[in-house]
This record gives structure tokens, C-alpha cells and sequence, in this order.
């Protein structure tokens, strides 16, 4: 679902100001995804997305947070030019790893337009990258290799399962509007193993891991102050993902969901099926924003308590992608006990996100 | 000893020289002021000019370029890749002409996400990061801002080929990097300025623990011919070398108004100094040391110095701004271009000039306190001792030797692309000419046959018996007539080479320039044909420029592509020297301008490889000719050869020749009617061309004109201390022959053909000295400051009558400070000694 996190970059809440004069694709109900295509990228759409979060334990036991994002943007905008620098797509990757003895997220980026084989997104399967930044799927398993400021991935995350497929068949709405939707599918439970550098320390790790590919044209609804997101991997094999778009006057905008269990069995959760309610608030000594960073999630039949890695997973993009959110690995516990582990996304705490 | 009598007897010479001292406080005031002002102006284009370099390259580490065409985009992939890399950044840069002015601003285009982690300030401040994507956005320098009278919400229309392209204003970019400059997207610069598939420059950010010098040399050799790779310092180090021979040149003028400055308080303190010998004297015998009166006489000049200094660096810093509000940082000259500089008092060179100021007073006053404390008291305290002072004919050797010195210094190269040689050889000549002048003064006063009249003959037996007494007043005459001839040549053969270049350059009759200003427009191929079929015209011939990069460490060469006549191709080029016959089998030729002979060595029959459409091409160099316009090197190869090794078939400028009847209006009128696009071109008459040129380079000579009235003044106002010091100290002299029965008028008489001799000796050896030192100007300074020739053209008319004007005013001067230094106590003066 919801790394709709992209949606609020400036490149896009521009992109919605503008009368574009692209004709973007639109999302339509009823129509199959195919794969491994539909692993690939969509060009035809304004937005895209490959989100990676994931678990990892190195050799001492110690766990961490690892996320690596491809983005790609079709701003709508010189789409007549003759140049091979027009900026027709764009791609951006984010990265970040979360490392409790650090106490804070480190993270880097990475933002080009596509062409000369510097940044592209290839259609017939997953095989992104930006600069040397890259996302590949080779068979059933994703590599992500990226080397940032202050740490280095290079990680496999190897798919036992077909894609969940997220909403109806592929088709997940966003909001009261039917336009307002996308195409979603996730793969949990991934097998996540590779080396994490650190402090120019290379560490070999394993854990398990989450990918969402999601593509639309139109989305984020006018009255949305935000959303919360989660997608869980539970120690039995089964996977969640729920999320709820909050409206400006607090309430609850649209919600929704799925649940897979062990077996491969694929529950989708309706708006009212899913709820999510804050345990405990954490307050960024950075913004003053002050996050809901544990939760009480109520999906169907699963009821899990959030808490995170540690409080302050808080990413302030603000001097580059201009906002500031919360990104973070959390465990879920069922009557106090870890049953998965998993990533919680917050966003529209610093503000309503304006589009 | 009483330092008020020193004081009362000091101060005398102030009160009594005035108008003198004043005039050395102007000609000291006028040195400092203009070499003050030349410091100024520089220090401030170039530093604004390398501080906007620094803030525009940013972090770069290396900058590869290539012609001003450009270069191969797909090189940026190959760029970006290199494991050294950290980040490459593709530039697009335009020099557009903005529409509807003969100026054009530099626009960048480039790519935002890549510029941001290498060159900031060329990344537009926007609200979003998308406008700056948006293709008809452009983002303006503040400076650029203020310069169009243009902001945010406004529009920028500049010309690309002959057609207009509007771009929106979408904010400010650049800082405070003080320069003019517009920022746009890459894609959207290439569609506007149809460089699609080619960029300017890319610029390189290396990783952490990358070794850029290895790093460099490494990627040099990966690029295509014509591209290069250099450390963005080294660019603007380019830039500041070729300034320096201008600002050199400006330099050297100033210097030589301070040493005319000098001679004047020479002169006049000799004069003054003679006035006070028996002051002199008897503070010398009140107990005064020697040492001493040297000390205060120098202080006296010193005194003269500072006023001038002080005056100097008030009209230096007033004339600097002026400059630079009227001719903008450039100094009119263009090598600035886009700099929007401030001038700032500089400590540092007022100091330097001011000391400069002082130190040149005080040797100026030097000889004449030694001479004056050199007097024996006692003799001097009796009257008719005075022209010991002048007495000494020293041996001609350490003249000859520096005469020497200053023709062996002619043969000298460049030091450092400057012509110091050339200017130690005239500063040579001149010392050692004025080293000689007692005996040049006796040489030719021996062989001038005795005249019949009484006064005269008396004149002359008195110079020939005394040949050491002229030399001080020959010395000002001399030092300022060299001087102003050697320019005044120099000047008039410069102005009448570039005439004739100017009528060779341009037989056709209209030229029409795609933009006055700029490289952002240029005819096209279907333009060329409108222009050709517009009626009246007989024949259009069309030139294309391109700037090459032939050396990493020089500033680019012009290539120009010219329609040249088949059967003569070289009738239409100001050639210099021999030619090579074309034979079978040669490359292509190409003429080269005598920068290049310079610069980069080249000479005809050598074969050359010019780096054209990232290929190099063999080419012969055919011939040399004479460039007044880039002083960088130009190359002139055949259009057709052009086209065939680039396929670019676009076109700068063109030249029509017309139809038998029909006026250039005529063709205006046709051509607005036939191709309304053409109107944004510039059309002009090569007597239009000329007329502008010929204005062009009489205002940048217009300082050269005013110190040469300077010079003459100086030269006079010097011509007349100093032989009124002559015949002060002959005060006796004159009493006696009075005495034995001279007149008043004879003796007058006697004097003015004494200031006559004397005038017609400095003149005849300052033409001669000003002759071979414009020779030195010409072959030596401007070809090493420059790198052009020109001929030797002698205004032997201007001259001859300046020469004539300035020996009547010589001898006016010369009875007329004879006069006063007569006044009426001559008769009385013989008393002195009874």
C-alpha cells in the first residue's frame, strides 16, 4: 500500500498543480495483473513505487531496521522535448537503516532523471537504479546493492510466495473517491539475507523482509491530513498489511488492509475492518512533532500491539524531499508476547500534507 | 640649530614656486591616480570575476569542456561512470542574445539533481524542486535581475537562430555569486538553443580519496578530441591571464606618468635649489650637517609626493568607479563579461602607489640636494659659484652601455606572456640617452657653424663652453617628447594597420550578423536561402564561428568557417608574409592569426590537427593573417570544408554584396519584406563597421591622448625650471655682460637662442629616442602583450608640426623663464660679489 510517502514530495505536490500535458494511464478495476511485467515499471503512470522494509540480525544478535525505496515520477511535464535529458521520468531512491545503539536513523538519497543508463527503471521486470544505487529481481529473489554516506547495503530478499495481490485483485482504493486508487501488491515474508556496512563495518546479516510495488496515476485524497501504515511479517508465516488515511478533522478518512495467513490464504479487510488506535507518543527533539509511536492495530481477526525498534525513527527530508515523517521497524506483540516483526509508517504529524 | 630658521628658509621655496609645485603635486597625482584606478578596477573584476567562478563551479573538482559548439552528450554517461566519479554534471551553457538589445546573458541549462551536489548556485531557488524542470522557466542571478530591470513573474526573451524564444521567470538562482546569469532546465536549453545531443561542459565531483591530479590524467585520455579536462581554478586563472597584458599595459602608462612626475620636481627643485644656494650656505655654515640638508631638501620632496599621493588615490579611487560605472568590470575590453564587480578601497595598492608617489618625488629632488649640499659653504655664500652645479661632463660609457643593454633587452622574449623585456629595453634606452645628452649636446653644438649676430654667437660659444649646464634642461624635453613620439607612432601605425585590416576584412557591401550579440542566434539553412533570394542580392558568402579548445591551459581559439572565393580563397584575408602554394595531396589549409604563431606555435606548411565534431582532421596551415579582433588565435578554414567534416550547416554572420543600384536601405526594406525574421539580425555597412571600430579604438586610446598632452606639458613646465635655473645661476653672468655694454634686448636675444639650441637638440633627440622606442611598442610590446602585428605608419605631418609648435613653445618658455629669473637685479647681481 501507503508509501504514498512519495506523493507528498514537492516534485509531486507540483505535478498536481500543473495541467500536465501527459495523458496518464488510469487505474482500472477488473484488470489482471501479469507477471513477471507487472514486476517492471509503468511509465504510462504519473507515480511508482518499490518499498523494501525489513528486519535484520547480525552475527552478535543485534537487530536492525533496514528500508530501501525506488520511486519513480512521471511529472507530465516535457513530454514534446527532442532531448535525452528530458525529464519524462524521474526516479528517486531513499535509504535508511535503523540501528538502536545508534539511537537514530541514518539515511541517504538519491534523485535523477531517467536516461543514460545513470538512472532507469526497466519495464519488463523489477531492475531500477539510480546512479549506483540499484534494485534487481532475478528469479524469486530481489537484490538491493547501495552504498550511502554512512552505510553500505548489500542484501538479498529471496520470495517463497506469489505476490499479495493487495485490495480487489490487485486494485487498492485510497479513498471515498473511486479514482482514488492504485495498483498494490506486496511480497512478505521475504528472506533477507546480505551484509549491512556500518561504520565501515560490514556485517552479515539475516532477517525477514517487505516489498510493496504500487503504481497510479491519482490518489491521495484532497482531505487527507495523513496516514498510518503497517505491514507485518508474523513469526508464524502469515502477513498483514493495514493502513487508515486520517481526515483533517481527526477522524478516520478510509482505511483497509489484507491478511494472509500461513497457509497462503488472502483476506481482504474493508474500511471497517481495520483500526488503528496510539498507545504512546513520542516527541522529536529535532521538530517538536510529536509522533503516536506505538499502536493497538485491530485488523479483522488479528488485534497486535505495536512498539517500535526504538522512538526515534523520525526522517527529516525537509532540506531535500521537504518533509518530515516516521519510518520505523516495529515488533508486534499479541498479550505481550512477540509474535512478528514489521515497519510502521507516520506521516502528516508536522502538519497536514497539502495537496 | 633653529629649526624655525630652517623652516622660514624651507618654506620659502614653497611660497615662491607655487604654480610649479602645484604642477608637481598634479603630474605625481596623476601617476598614482591612474596606476590606483588600473588596481582598483582589476582587483575588482577580477575578483569578483574569480569569486563568481568559485561560487558558480561550486565543489567541482574537475571540469570537462570542449568547443564553445559543444561537445557529444553521450560522453556525460561515459563521464558519470568513471569509477573516480562521484557525481557528473552536464551544463548547457548559451551566451543568448536578449531580444531587442546588443547584450547577451549567459544561460545555463542543467540538469537540478545533478548540479545541487556539484554547483549549487546554478540550481534555481523554487518553491518546488518541479519548477525548476519546467522547460519555459529560467532562473535569474540577482545581478542579472537588476541588470534586465527584470524579477520573478516577468519574462526573458532571448534569440535562438532569428526566432524569438519567451521564457518565464520563475525566481532567483546563483546567490550571491554577483555575476549575470539565467539557470534552465538542460532538455529545455538544448530544445530552446537547438544544441540537442551536445553539452558545453560536464562538470565532475570526485569520491572521497579520489587523487585528482591521477584522476585527471586518467580521464584526459578518455576524452575525444577537443574536449578537456581542468580543475575549474585553472579556468579562472586562464581568464585572469588574459587581462593581465592589458592591465600590464595600463600599468606601464601609469609608471611612465609618475616618471615624468619625477622629472618635474627634478627640475623644479633644481631650479629651487639654486634659488637658495646661499640659504644653503649659510645654514651650512649656522652648523647645518651636509647630511642634514640633503635630508630636508628630500623631505622636501617627499612633502611633494605625499600631497600628490594623497590627491593621486582620491582621483584613482573617483576615476575607478567612474570606469566602472560607464564601462562596467570589463574596462571596455570584454574580458569580464557577465561580472558585476564593486570596488572596494584597497589598502594594500594605496599603499603601494602612494609609496610609489613619495619615493618617486624624493628621487627626484635627490640629485639636486646633493648638488646643493655638495657646494662649499664659504664659495657658495659668494656669489657666481652657481654653475658648478652643472659643470660635470661625465664619460659617455654608462649610456652607451645601457643603450646597449636596451637593444639587446628588444631580442628578449616574453616573461611570463608579458613584455617586460620590451619595457626594460625602452626604460633602458631612455636613462641611457639621458646619461648621454651632454655629450649629444656638445657633439652637435661643435658642428654648428658660428653665427654672424653677436648675441647668438655669444648663445652659442656659452653652450659649447658649458655643455653640462644644458643637459638638465634637455633632460625633461627629451624624457617627455620620446615619450608622447614613441606613443603618438605607435598609435597612429595601430589605428592605420587596423583601418587597412578593416577594408581588407570587409569587401562586401552589407554585413548581416544572425546577433549583434551572443552565440545563441544563427542563420539556418532555410534562412540562408531566404537571405539569398531576397531581391537586389548579387551574392551572399557566410561565415560560421566556433570556438575550439586546442590547449587545456590557453583560453579557447575562434574557428572561423568562411565562403571563401574558390580561385583565390586568400584574396580575402589580411595576410602577413609568404603563403603556401596549394599542392596535391595537402589537407585542407587553414590560416591561422598570428596569436596562434604565438600561442601555439604555429607556422605555415606545419601540419596541424584541429578537433572538430570529436574528430580530429588534418589541416596545413596555409598562410598567417593579422587579427585586431581575438587575441586569443583565430583559424580560418573553408566553409565547405566545414560543413563536409561537421555537417553543420548553420551560419553566424553574412556577407552580401549587391546588386548594381540597389543601397543598403534598399536592401533593408527588401529584406524586412522578404524575411520579417531578419529583423532581429543586425545589419551593418562596412563603413558603419568601421566608423565604430575607429570610435572603439579612439576611446580606449583616449587615455594614451590625454597623458600625451600631459607629457607635453609636463615636458614644458620642466623645460622651464630648469633653464631658469640655468640662467638664475648665470645671474652674474648676464650683469657683467650688461656691464661691458650688452642690451637688454641682446641679451634676451642671447637667451633665446641659447632656449632654442637647447630646444632644437632635446626635440631632434627626442624624436630620434621616440622613433626607435615606438619601434620597441610596435615589434616588441604589442606583439608580446598581443599577439599582433602591425605596420609601421610615421604621421610625419602630425609630427613635424608638433615638433615645430613645441620648439616655438620651447623657446617662449625658455626667454619667458629667463625673464623672470633675470627680473630686474641682474646689474646688481655683479654687485654681489664687491
Amino acid at each position: 500500500m501507503d508509501r504514498r510517502i512519495f506523493l507528498t514530495m514537492p516534485w509531486l505536490l507540483a505535478a498536481g498543480r500543473v495541467r500536465a500535458d501527459a495523458a496518464y494511464a488510469r487505474v482500472e478495476r477488473g484488470a489482471a495483473l501479469v507477471f513477471p511485467r507487472d514486476h517492471g515499471s509503468h511509465p504510462d503512470f504519473r507515480t511508482e513505487w518499490w518499498y523494501v522494509t525489513g528486519w535484520a540480525r547480525d552475527a552478535d544478535g543485534a537487530d536492525f531496521g533496514v528500508q530501501v525505496t525506488f520511486f519513480r515520477n512521471r511529472p507530465g511535464i516535457a513530454e514534446a522535448s527532442a532531448s535525452r535529458f528530458a525529464p519524462k521520468t524521474l526516479l528517486f531512491a531513499h535509504a535508511a537503516v535503523a540501528d538502536p545503539r545508534a539511537g537514530r536513523l541514518r539515511h541517504d538519497q538519491r534523485a535523477a532523471r531517467a536516461g543514460f543508463g545513470i538512472a532507469e527503471a526497466a519495464e519488463a521486470t523489477t531492475d531500477v537504479r539510480v546512479d549506483d544505487w540499484s534494485l534487481r529481481l532475478a528469479g524469486d529473489t530481489y537484490v538491493a546493492r547501495l552504498a550511502a554516506r554512512d552505510f553500505a547495503f548489500d542484501l538479498a530478499f529471496g520470495a517463497r510466495e506469489p505476490p499479495l495481490l493487495q485490495g480487489e485483485g490487485g486494485v487498492s482504493r485510497k479513498g471515498p473517491r473511486e479514482a482514488e486508487a492504485s495498483y498494490y501488491y506486496s511480497r512478505p515474508q521475504l528472506a533477507l539475507s546480505g551484509t549491512v556496512t556500518l561504520d565501515g563495518r560490514a556485517r552479515r546479516v539475516t532477517g525477514v523482509a517487505w516489498l510493496d510495488h504500487e503504481w497510479s496515476s491519482e490518489y491521495v485524497p484532497p482531505e487527507a491530513q495523513g496516514w498510518d501504515w503497517t505491514g507485518l511479517n508474523f513469526d508464524d508465516g502469515s502477513a498483514l498489511m493495514a493502513f487508515r488515511m486520517r481526515a483533517r478533522d481527526g477522524g478516520d478518512l478510509w482505511a483497509g488492509g489484507a491478511l494472509r495467513d500461513a497457509a497462503g490464504n488472502v483476506r481482504a479487510l474493508g474500511r471497517n475492518d481495520v483500526r488503528f488506535a496510539p498507545l504512546r507518543q513520542w516527541r522529536s527533539p529535532r521538530t517538536g512533532f510529536v509522533y503516536p509511536v506505538a499502536f493497538r492495530v485491530d485488523a479483522g481477526p488479528v488485534s497486535v500491539e505495536l512498539t517500535p525498534l526504538m522512538d526515534d525513527q523520525e526522517l527529516d527530508a525537509r532540506g531535500s524531499v521537504g518533509i518530515v515523517y516516521w519510518e520505523g521497524a516495529v515488533r508486534a506483540l499479541a498479550a505481550g508476547r512477540p509474535v512478528g516483526r514489521g515497519y510502521l509508517e507516520l506521516t502528516g504529524y508536522g502538519g497536514p500534507i497539502r495537496l | 640649530m633653529n629649526t624655525a630658521v630652517v623652516q622660514a628658509v624651507l618654506g620659502g621655496a614653497f611660497t615662491h614656486q607655487r604654480g610649479r609645485l602645484a604642477l608637481s603635486v598634479l603630474a605625481i597625482a596623476l601617476g598614482v591616480a591612474l596606476g590606483y584606478a588600473v588596481a582598483l578596477i582589476n582587483a575588482a573584476a577580477v575578483g569578483e570575476f574569480a569569486g563568481g567562478m568559485r561560487t558558480l563551479s561550486g565543489v567541482a573538482d574537475l571540469e570537462v569542456r570542449g568547443p564553445r559548439g559543444g561537445f557529444d552528450e553521450a560522453l556525460y554517461a561515459t563521464l558519470a561512470r568513471d569509477p573516480d566519479v562521484a557525481v557528473a554534471s552536464p551544463v548547457v551553457e548559451v551566451d543568448a542574445r536578449i531580444a531587442g538589445r546588443d547584450d547577451a546573458l549567459v544561460v545555463y541549462g542543467v540538469d537540478a539533481f545533478r548540479a545541487a551536489a556539484v554547483t549549487p548556485a546554478l540550481v534555481g531557488a523554487a518553491d518546488t524542486a518541479l519548477d525548476l524542470l519546467r522547460p519555459g522557466a529560467v532562473f535569474l542571478s540577482p545581478a542579472a535581475a537588476a541588470w534586465l530591470g527584470a524579477g520573478p513573474g516577468g519574462t526573458l526573451t532571448v534569440q535562438s537562430g532569428v526566432r524569438d524564444v519567451v521564457l518565464a521567470i520563475a525566481g532567483y538562482a546563483g546567490g550571491d555569486a554577483g555575476r549575470r546569469f539565467a539557470v534552465m532546465d538542460i532538455a529545455a536549453a538544448q530544445d530552446a538553443f537547438a544544441r540537442g545531443g551536445s553539452l558545453s561542459r560536464v562538470d565532475l565531483r570526485l569520491r572521497p580519496g579520489s587523487d585528482a591530479a591521477l584522476a585527471r590524467e586518467r580521464i584526459a585520455r578518455t576524452l575525444p578530441p577537443g574536449v578537456v579536462v581542468a580543475a575549474p581554478r585553472d579556468n579562472a586563472a586562464t581568464t585572469e591571464r588574459m587581462s593581465r597584458a592589458y592591465r600590464v599595459n595600463l600599468n606601464v602608462l601609469a609608471l611612465v606618468a609618475l616618471f615624468t612626475g619625477g622629472l618635474l620636481v627634478f627640475s623644479t627643485q633644481a631650479l629651487s635649489v639654486v634659488r637658495r644656494r646661499a640659504q644653503f650656505a649659510l645654514l651650512r655654515t649656522l652648523g647645518l650637517a651636509r647630511r642634514r640638508l640633503v635630508a630636508l631638501l628630500v623631505a622636501e620632496g617627499a612633502l611633494v609626493g605625499a600631497a600628490g599621493s594623497v590627491v593621486g588615490l582620491a582621483a584613482g579611487y573617483g576615476l575607478a568607479y567612474a570606469v566602472l560605472r560607464v564601462f562596467g568590470a570589463d574596462l571596455g575590453a570584454g574580458f569580464f563579461r557577465g561580472a558585476a564587480p564593486q570596488i572596494a578601497f584597497d589598502a594594500w595598492s594605496a599603499l603601494v602607489f602612494a609609496a610609489l608617489g613619495v619615493a618617486v618625488a624624493m628621487t627626484g629632488s635627490f640629485a639636486p640636494a646633493r648638488e646643493a649640499a655638495r657646494a662649499a659653504p664659504a664659495a657658495a655664500l659668494k656669489a657666481g659659484d652657481e654653475q658648478q652645479a652643472f659643470a660635470r661632463l661625465r664619460s659617455p660609457l654608462p649610456g652607451l652601455v645601457l643603450l646597449a643593454a636596451g637593444a639587446a633587452a628588444t631580442r628578449l622574449p616574453p616573461v611570463g606572456g608579458l613584455p617586460l623585456a620590451g619595457y626594460g629595453a625602452i626604460a633602458l634606452m631612455l636613462i641611457g640617452t639621458l646619461l648621454l645628452l651632454p655629450r649629444i649636446a656638445a657633439l652637435v653644438l661643435a658642428r654648428v657653424p658660428a653665427p654672424r649676430a653677436f648675441a647668438p654667437a655669444l648663445a652659442l660659444d656659452q653652450l659649447r663652453g658649458a655643455p653640462g649646464q644644458a643637459s638638465v634642461s634637455l633632460a625633461t624635453i627629451v624624457a617627455s617628447v620620446s615619450l608622447m613620439v614613441s606613443m603618438a607612432i605607435m598609435v597612429a601605425s595601430f589605428r592605420q594597420s587596423l583601418d587597412d585590416w578593416l577594408a581588407a576584412l570587409l569587401p562586401a557591401d552589407v554585413y548581416v550578423r544572425a546577433g549583434p550579440a551572443g552565440d545563441s542566434a544563427y542563420f539556418d539553412q532555410r534562412d540562408q536561402q531566404a537571405l539569398a533570394a531576397v531581391p537586389g542580392v548579387a551574392r551572399v558568402a557566410f561565415l560560421r564561428a566556433q570556438a575550439l579548445v586546442l590547449d587545456p591551459a590557453l583560453p579557447r581559439v575562434t574557428l572561423l568557417a568562411r565562403d571563401l572565393p574558390g580561385d583565390d580563397p586568400e584574396q580575402r584575408l589580411p595576410l602577413v608574409g609568404e603563403t603556401l602554394p596549394r599542392r596535391a595531396g595537402d589537407p585542407p589549409p587553414v590560416w591561422v592569426s598570428e596569436a596562434m604563431v604565438d600561442l601555439h606555435g604555429m607556422h605555415p606548411g606545419a601540419r596541424i590537427e584541429l578537433p572538430l565534431a570529436g574528430r580530429t582532421w588534418p589541416f596545413v596551415v596555409a598562410g598567417i593573417w593579422r587579427d585586431y579582433a581575438r587575441q586569443q588565435g583565430a583559424l580560418v578554414v573553408e566553409r565547405a570544408t566545414y560543413v563536409a567534416l561537421t555537417g553543420d550547416r548553420s551560419a553566424t554572420d553574412a556577407a552580401v554584396w549587391l546588386a548594381p543600384g540597389v543601397t543598403p536601405a534598399a536592401f533593408r526594406a527588401a529584406l524586412d519584406a522578404r524575411f520579417p525574421e531578419a529583423a532581429r539580425a543586425a545589419l551593418s555597412t562596412p563603413g558603419e563597421i568601421r566608423a565604430l571600430s575607429l570610435a572603439v579604438f579612439d576611446r580606449t586610446f583616449a587615455v594614451t591622448y590625454g597623458l600625451l598632452a600631459a607629457a607635453i606639458v609636463i615636458g614644458l613646465v620642466g623645460l622651464s625650471s630648469s633653464f631658469g635655473a640655468l640662467v638664475l645661476a648665470r645671474r652674474r653672468e648676464f650683469g657683467v655682460l650688461r656691464h661691458l655694454g650688452m642690451t637688454r634686448r641682446q641679451v634676451g636675444a642671447m637667451l633665446a637662442t641659447e632656449g632654442a639650441a637647447i630646444s632644437a637638440i632635446g626635440l631632434a633627440t627626442g624624436l630620434t629616442l621616440g622613433f626607435v622606442m615606438s619601434l620597441v611598442l610596435i615589434h616588441v610590446v604589442n606583439r608580446q602583450s598581443f599577439h599582433w602585428s602591425m605596420a609601421l605608419s610615421v604621421p610625419w605631418g602630425s609630427l613635424a608640426a608638433l615638433a615645430a609648435a613645441l620648439l616655438v613653445l620651447a623657446m617662449a618658455t625658455t626667454v619667458a623663464s629667463a625673464r623672470q629669473a633675470m627680473g630686474g637685479g641682474v646689474i646688481r647681481a655683479v654687485r654681489d660679489d664687491w
